[in-house]
């Protein structure tokens, strides 16, 4: 293939691309930078020495409310949420191929998720839990209010996946006297499983970063994003940074577990194919 | 038989979802409708029918403004995230030359959307602060005696912070219809003797409509539904209707911040609904 030359407008775009990149990950290196700030050091530049100083004090209950906990809880829920979303928007996802009564309205509800503001969901859950005298906790109202954020996102994805699925493998596996049940397992699944870690991974990651629909639907104990919130107010050292620090490159671990497993899937049937 | 039962099955494989939305969404949209109608003290809420909660509303200069200023924000974020998104997402689509590339860049956009909104948000203070980096810097070059004060907690900032964590909702849809126009077309176009310009205007920016449609509803109820940006970034001092609601919420004044809930979710749908009157986003999935 001859390659045209780059017009003036590539240049100028590329620049402003670069630029759109440094805006984005500009300011969440600084706090990076900071957190190895030295014991005497403050929120802002310049570093004073070089530490772990502010790491280590993250660590002794007393300095940061309860960060072991906050931590813990927003990592079960985002598990729950992950394997959650991605069950529930595979199987709605398999009823959207067919027509069923109703999938208009149920589509609607699922874009209506999307777009009502979340802070109206956390109200609004939390409000039904206290009418109804339950007791909110983050297993249950948590629980649900995140699914209404995570499942449209799967749903969407899914519509993606079935919207370019071809048929024809399945109706081969049909035509050689696969049940419904084995053409799913042993063809549709492995075909669409990348799409599946991919769900899962909006599922956990936006469940663990939740902060609206966190607000009146925890209970009694915080989250991470609430209990970094409530740490902005008081929290007057580094150590802020550092928990940031921690918890953005855990969120970059996932994000690079889940890339690297949906690679090697593809080119594992790349290979097969 | 058969039939009857992969009939039957589209209906379970939807029924996590439905009760989930319905227990979820639904039920609590409709208890927030109920309770903006009940009347509370400091210790709970009774049911009733009053229209108090509305009234306090309506008849508040203060919501008024509170309101006017969250429609600012969010027509300002609307404007230079269409801006910035669309020219990202032209770049990435039309520029970028091969798709592994065009993946590599895009993933390059996403990550920061899967990490937190509130450190992010924390992340300007070291830049913008009174004793940040960009006053130093400025400083030392000589450009200015005093610090700049409006950099953090002011509409400045608030408006900044928005538009580094929204723009992204922009970027994506737009990206994705950019992906799906017929590259044929806008040869034709050249062949038929248009220039950039007028490709752009004529071929591209028409048939990208549906991904600026779903952006800009994004960014809408993003923006509208805010609190913690505004208050962290204006550093309380201003408001938008979220940050009444987190209020009330943090009061215990549960009807009044339902009443607030009810009109914002009024005001949002009305705005979705004008940008839907554009396209039709079914066709775009």
């Amino acid at each position: 293939m001859s390659r045209e030359r780059r017009s003036a407008g590539f240049y100028v775009l590329a620049v402003f691309f670069t630029l759109f990149v440094i805006f984005l990950y500009g300011p969440i290196s600084t706090i990076l930078i900071l957190s190895f700030q030295g014991p005497e050091g403050g929120l802002t530049f310049p570093m004073r020495g070089f530490s772990f100083h502010w790491f280590t004090r993250l660590f002794q209950q007393q300095a940061v409310g309860d960060f072991g906990g906050s931590f813990s809880r927003s990592l079960f829920l985002g598990l729950m949420v992950m394997i959650t979303t991605v069950v529930v928007s595979l199987l709605a996802g398999l009823a959207f191929r067919r027509r069923f009564k109703g999938s208009a309205l149920l589509f609607y509800l699922a874009i209506a998720s999307l777009i009502v503001p979340s802070i109206l969901v956390g109200l609004g859950v939390g409000i039904t839990f206290q009418v109804l005298g339950i007791r909110p906790n983050w297993f249950t109202s948590g629980f649900g209010a995140h699914l209404t954020w995570t499942l449209p996102f799967g749903l969407l994805i899914m519509f993606a996946v079935f919207n370019r699925f071809n048929r024809s493998y399945e109706e081969a596996a049909r035509d050689l006297g696969a049940s419904p049940w084995q053409t799913f397992r042993n063809v549709v699944l492995p075909l669409i499983l990348p799409s599946l870690i991919g769900v899962g991974l909006f599922g956990f990651t936006l469940s663990y970063d939740e902060f609206a629909r966190s607000r009146m639907t925890m209970g009694s104990f915080n989250t991470l994003p609430l209990e970094i919130t409530g740490m902005t107010t008081n929290v007057t050292t580094p150590v802020l940074y550092a928990l940031g620090t921690v918890t953005t490159v855990f969120s970059l671990l996932v994000i690079g577990g889940a890339l690297a497993a949906i690679l090697l899937l593809r080119r594992r049937s790349a290979r097969r194919a | 038989m058969t039939r009857i039962l992969s009939r039957a099955s589209a209906y379970l494989q939807a029924l996590p979802l439905t009760v989930i939305l319905l227990f979820f969404l639904v039920l609590p949209i409709g208890m927030l409708l109920v309770v903006s109608f009940w009347d509370y003290d400091f210790i709970r809420m009774y049911p009733d029918f009053i229209w108090l909660n509305y009234d306090e509303v309506v008849n508040s200069a203060v919501t008024w403004r509170v309101y006017g200023n969250t429609l600012k924000y969010c027509l300002i974020v609307w404007a230079l995230c269409l801006f910035i998104g669309f020219w990202v997402a032209y770049f990435l689509a039309f520029h970028v030359r091969t798709l592994t590339m065009q993946m590599a860049l895009f993933l390059i956009c996403t990550v920061p959307f899967l990490t937190s909104n509130v450190i992010r948000m924390i992340s300007w203070v070291p830049l913008l602060g009174r004793n940040g980096l960009l006053n130093q810097t400025l400083q030392n070059m000589g450009l200015i005696d005093e610090p700049l004060e409006f950099l953090l907690f002011s509409d400045f900032a608030v408006i900044l912070a928005m538009v580094h964590l929204f723009t992204l909702f922009m970027v994506v849809p737009i990206f994705n219809t950019m992906m799906r126009i017929d590259r044929s077309l806008i040869e034709a176009a050249r062949d038929g003797g248009a220039n950039g310009l007028q490709i752009l205007w004529n071929v591209i920016i028409p048939l990208t409509k549906p991904g600026i449609a779903i952006g800009s509803i994004f960014i809408v109820t993003l923006v509208m539904g805010d609190f913690v940006t505004t208050r962290f970034m204006s550093g309380g001092q201003s408001a938008s209707v979220g940050s009444i609601i987190s209020n009330q919420m943090g009061l215990l004044q549960y009807p009044s911040a339902a009443a607030n809930a009810v009109i914002l979710l009024i005001i949002v749908l009305v705005m979705v609904g004008a940008i839907l009157r554009f396209v039709n986003i079914r066709k775009e999935l």
